[in-house]
């Protein structure tokens, strides 16, 4: 089944999943992600728990160089 | 003589040189620069993922006795800042958030307004709030009762290193501050370093000068001598200025 997603302010459109099965389908290195979902942090171990819905925000987000 | 940690929210550090992530050519400077200068904390940005990027994790760079910075770039308002700080201590950064609300995209001036709102609610839930701001005595005294655990005044625009431009205005704070007052952006040079030191500063904070000089390791080690010449020399009651000469030796002839 194919949902709708917003990710990252996108709109965008993949096989019903879970955060696990995203960021496989997206091939992100996983140690250096954050996932907000629904505005709420999920933590790694957790991803393969939250299975993705219609509609659903998530905020891939990482750490990167600043001052 | 044993000078006194700095302490920060509780934490005691060693170092009076807080470090940046940003604008190193290559992030492997990264480690090299926080041995070579000491420094305790470094600061780090959060960002949505560049799909077309390398993916690399910053964190992997910074050494696990380094405390981490985080910063709030990108905020526009207090709300932001606040959203980026919770996701940034869910994600393990721990407690230590510095609050940077910026609208002006020219100078890169941060919003004090909009500072202390953030500050306010973030102290209010147990982070460590290190706020980002213009030197601005009155603002500064209500960030220290909103809870900010520091004042980090501007010497000059971020990445301008042009020094302390706002110098009298950073010198109201450190005289009147009861928390630390750490004087981040603008500065460039070690000796601009050395002089918030003597000015009595607690610490300063210095990326830009040092991720972008050729040998950023060799100059991370040229401000870190810097911030402790320049806090020595404090604590030594540095000697007067005069106008006129003060002979330095005895002014009676030779032979006399």
């Amino acid at each position: 089944m194919v949902i709708a997603l917003r990710i990252n302010g996108q709109e965008e459109q993949l096989e019903k999943c879970t955060i696990e099965g995203l960021v496989a389908v997206k091939g992100l290195v996983a140690a250096s992600l954050v996932v907000e979902h629904n505005g709420r942090i999920v933590k790694q171990t957790d991803w393969h728990t939250v299975l993705l819905r219609h509609g659903d925000v998530l905020e891939l987000l990482n750490f990167v160089g600043g001052g | 003589m044993q000078d006194e940690q700095l302490i920060i929210g509780g934490h005691g550090f060693s170092s009076r040189l807080l470090t940046g992530t940003g604008k190193f050519a290559a992030k492997s400077w990264i480690p090299k620069m926080l041995a070579a200068s000491e420094s305790e904390m470094i600061t780090v940005a959060l960002r949505r993922i560049d799909s077309g990027g390398t993916n690399e994790n910053i964190l992997d760079f910074i050494p696990d006795n380094v405390v981490l910075l985080p910063n709030t770039s990108g905020a526009r308002t207090a709300e932001e800042a606040v959203r980026i700080a919770r996701i940034a201590r869910e994600a393990g950064c721990g407690n230590f958030i510095k609050i940077e609300v910026i609208t002006d995209m020219k100078y890169l001036m941060p919003d004090n307004y909009e500072t202390l709102r953030a500050t306010e609610i973030l102290a209010r839930e147990g982070f460590i709030v290190l706020p980002y701001v213009l030197p601005d005595l009155t603002l500064a005294k209500k960030l220290e009762d909103a809870g900010a655990a520091a004042i980090m005044p501007l010497g000059a625009p971020i990445g301008s290193n042009r020094g302390l431009e706002t110098k009298p205005l950073i010198a109201l704070l450190i005289e009147n501050c009861r928390v630390p007052v750490v004087v981040d952006a603008g500065i460039g040079r070690p000796s601009q370093a050395a002089e918030a030191m003597e000015m009595g500063a607690d610490a300063v904070l210095v990326n830009t000068a040092i991720a972008t000089a050729e040998d950023p390791a060799l100059m991370g080690r040229a401000f870190s001598l810097a911030v402790q010449a320049g806090r020595l020399a404090y604590l030594a009651r540095m000697a007067l200025e005069s106008p006129t000469a003060q002979a330095s030796s005895p002014l009676t002839g030779f032979l006399n």
